[in-house]
């Protein structure tokens, strides 16, 4: 049992610091667009082959941000459950 | 009318109730009822998930958002796919390994609290009717848009083929016809939108002519008649002129009119506007409210030069124009010349830019776009009839999987609902006129000069809408069943009961709130529809998305904090948004616009209100951390290899008996 709490601690503790920077990076974009959209009108309407800068990252870009963020975490998440999995069985044989 | 959408139509309610009847022969077992036996694979169960989700809102709802209200309402399909990502980092995999049948399971277990239960069960019920009524409603105006058939027909024909396939195969007999059904909506959002481009224009070209042509705004590329409704519809029957040049209006039926007003509010010192005078017929020079007009009248609106002290307002060197305002009284129809500026319709530069019409009309845009991205997201993440869903994974690591391939196949489909929007906004803007953006998927294959290529087209656009009300319903009517089913009488009334016991109460209650859903959508029909789905966003992101964020994360949560949390934080948000309801009403008046923006939007105060409360009550009631909190956390977060993971109910036949 206390084994089971020390991998509890340890998965629990890189997993929500995974989690946690992800959602850092995306919050950044998901909040930090409003502001560039009120502070930097001129660079947010700049033309990119018809389609407004900002309309090019909100309406086309964003969607595909998602897919790679959340490729990532699953890639990472699963590590560090094999590895966890991993040592814990070493630790109880 | 044509019949040929009408034929689309039909084709797809058969192929759903079909494909539920001949899924329904494999389940059998209580397990197969609630969580269709946990056996859905990844690919299967996130395009049910996909196609659950995408809702009347999102397929008809956000083309329309994004014609009337430009840039901003790209906002709201971010949102939901960034619900999504929020969904995966935080709640997905833990949720899935507690290994329950219903949210209320999730409430109970974590605290073994069944009081707990009780109230979660009622958040439950009340988000799924909320989202349930704008459903149904979708499924009224369409029927009615189409086939000109009253608004009664669309909802029974989808709540009597719903609840028919829910009572019979339950969630594994709708997993396989929500797949279906997402791939039907993908091709209705898309195939017909690359035709319209081949024919009209592409996307990037009419989306040029309005970011580089600020100082425009749509006129009517022909005469079109357009019918305006009465104010039974308010505020639908609202006309608002451009302020950037005339309109002429020829009404070919008598019309009342009950109001007249300026588009714009007059700012504190500025001289009184007579709108009256900028409206002429050639009768007479100027028209006020209580004013018939006979069939035949032709009505002219002027801009309006805002003054103060007698001398023109300026701001960044042009005058401050407005035009007037009116609303009918009863429903009326008129033309619309071609050349004239079309009502309703923003210009150019307030719909491609940020912080137009829909985020600035309280007064503080910036604060209404962060209240609304955090009310989507939150709201997303915490919905009890998608999160059912992903007990339906074999484990943890494929619930995982599933979100990934959700955002993949939700990301793609609303990549064109913004297209939708655009194209509507350059070909066919009189929609704007007599406020029917929402039908822009519908009418907008109808302008082709090939008549029957613009019929197929608006059918299969038809077809994809009534999908989308019946993958929602359905997915609503298992999740208020399996509440009713397993948490009221399974849980609460009667603990002895057998699994096959609660698969027939099951099937009463699919029937019964099938009933109930079809009465409360007839009263929904002058509602918008954004603004109900609103409210159901608005209680989930406030009470379930701080309970499973918390429940899966922090150890010390308690049960008092965790039901403080969600009953104060998603009653005010309720309450808000109700506020608001009432004032667009006109019963109530919030006079301060700071106010008004966080009745409207609540998200921004709601959930961290909520999450608050939770941490504080649980600090001040740290006794009752429930003594095996340790064993449950390791279950919510060890890896399924260690062999710690238990499903908190286990019925897969064989296993229990």
């Amino acid at each position: 049992m206390k084994n089971d709490e020390a991998l509890l601690s340890a998965v629990m503790k890189r997993q929500v610091t995974l989690s946690l920077r992800v959602a850092a990076i995306f919050i950044a974009v998901l909040l930090g667009l409003p502001l560039l959209n009120a502070y930097a009108p001129q660079l947010a309407q700049k033309n990119i082959g018809g389609f407004s800068l900002t309309w090019l990252v909100l309406g086309v870009l964003f969607y595909p941000l998602t897919w790679i963020l959340s490729r990532w975490f699953i890639t990472s998440s699963n590590k560090i459950e094999e590895d966890l999995a991993r040592e814990h069985g070493e630790k109880t044989k | 009318m044509s019949l040929i959408p009408l034929f689309f139509v039909i084709a797809v309610t058969l192929a759903t109730f079909f494909l539920g009847l001949w899924a329904t022969k494999r389940a059998q077992s209580a397990s197969d009822f609630f969580v269709a036996g946990r056996q859905v694979s990844v690919g299967m169960n996130a395009a049910a998930i996909s196609g659950e989700y995408l809702s009347a809102a999102s397929f008809m709802g956000v083309a329309g958002l994004v014609m009337k209200n430009g840039y901003d309402a790209l906002w709201y399909p971010v949102g939901y796919a960034a619900g999504y990502l929020f969904l995966l980092l935080f709640i997905a995999g833990p949720l899935r390994r507690f290994g329950a049948y219903t949210i209320p399971d999730f409430a109970e277990g974590r605290f073994d609290s069944p009081l707990f239960r009780k109230i979660a069960v009622t958040f439950v019920l009340f988000i799924g009717l909320f989202y349930t009524m704008p459903q149904m409603k979708g499924a009224g105006v369409t029927m009615n848009s189409i086939m000109g058939w009253p608004y009664f027909v669309g909802i029974l024909v989808v709540g009597t083929v719903i609840s028919a396939n829910v009572a019979l195969g339950g969630m594994k007999g709708i997993t396989f016809v929500q797949a279906f059904q997402y791939w039907a909506k993908l091709f209705a959002i898309s195939v017909p939108v690359f035709v319209l481009m081949a024919i009209l224009g592409p996307y990037h070209k009419k989306l040029e002519n309005f970011t580089q042509k600020p100082g425009g705004a749509p006129t009517a590329p022909k005469d079109v008649t357009l019918k305006f409704a009465g104010k039974d519809k308010a505020p639908a029957n609202t006309v608002g002129f451009s302020s950037l040049g005339e309109a002429t209006l020829i009404f070919s039926k008598d019309a009342k009119i009950e109001k007249v007003s300026t588009v714009r509010k007059s700012e504190p010192g500025e001289d009184a506007l007579r709108p009256e005078m900028s409206l002429t017929t050639q009768l007479s020079q100027g028209i006020t409210p209580g004013d018939s007009l006979t069939a035949g009248t032709q009505l002219t609106a002027f801009p309006i030069v805002v003054t103060k002290e007698q001398k023109p307002v300026e701001k960044n060197g042009k005058s401050v124009m407005t035009a007037p305002k009116i609303e009918f009284s009863e429903p009326t129809e008129a033309v619309l010349k071609a050349g004239s500026f079309v009502p309703n319709a923003p210009g150019n530069k307030k719909w491609s830019e940020p912080y137009g019409p829909l985020t600035s009309a309280s007064g503080y845009p910036l604060l209404y776009t962060y209240s609304l991205i955090i009310a989507l997201v939150c709201g997303t993440a915490g919905l009890p009839h998608i999160l059912v869903r992903f007990y339906t994974n074999p484990d943890g690591r494929s619930a995982k999987r599933t979100t990934f391939w959700v955002m993949v196949l939700i990301g793609v489909f609303y990549f064109f609902t913004p297209i939708w929007g655009t194209l509507g906004r350059a070909d066919i803007p009189w929609l704007y006129g007599n406020n029917k953006t929402d039908a822009v998927v519908i009418q907008l294959p109808r302008i082709l000069e090939n008549k029957l290529l613009g019929e197929i087209l608006a059918g299969i656009t038809s077809a994809g809408a009534f999908a989308a009300f019946m993958s929602t319903f359905s997915g609503l009517l298992v999740s208020m069943s399996g509440a009713a089913a397993h948490d009221v009488y399974g849980k609460i009334i009667k603990p002895t009961a057998t699994p096959e016991e609660r698969v027939k109460v099951f099937k009463l209650a699919a029937v019964g709130i099938g009933i109930i859903s079809m009465g409360l959508g007839l009263l929904v029909e002058t509602f918008d529809i954004a603004k109900l789905v609103g409210w159901a966003f608005a209680i989930a992101a406030a009470s379930y998305f701080p309970l499973l964020l918390l429940g899966a994360w922090w150890k010390k949560l308690t049960m008092p904090g965790a039901a403080t949390g969600m009953l104060v934080g998603g009653t005010l948000s309720l309450l808000a948004v109700f506020a608001f309801m009432l004032d667009s009403f006109k019963i109530i008046t919030i006079e301060n616009p700071l106010v008004k923006t966080l009745c409207d939007q609540p998200a921004i105060w709601g959930v961290p209100l909520s999450i608050g409360l939770m941490v504080i009550v649980s600090k001040l009631t740290a006794k009752t951390i429930p003594a095996d909190a340790n064993l449950k956390m390791l279950r919510l977060h060890a890896p399924e290899e260690l062999g710690l993971s238990k499903n908190y109910i286990d019925e897969t036949p064989g296993a229990a008996h």
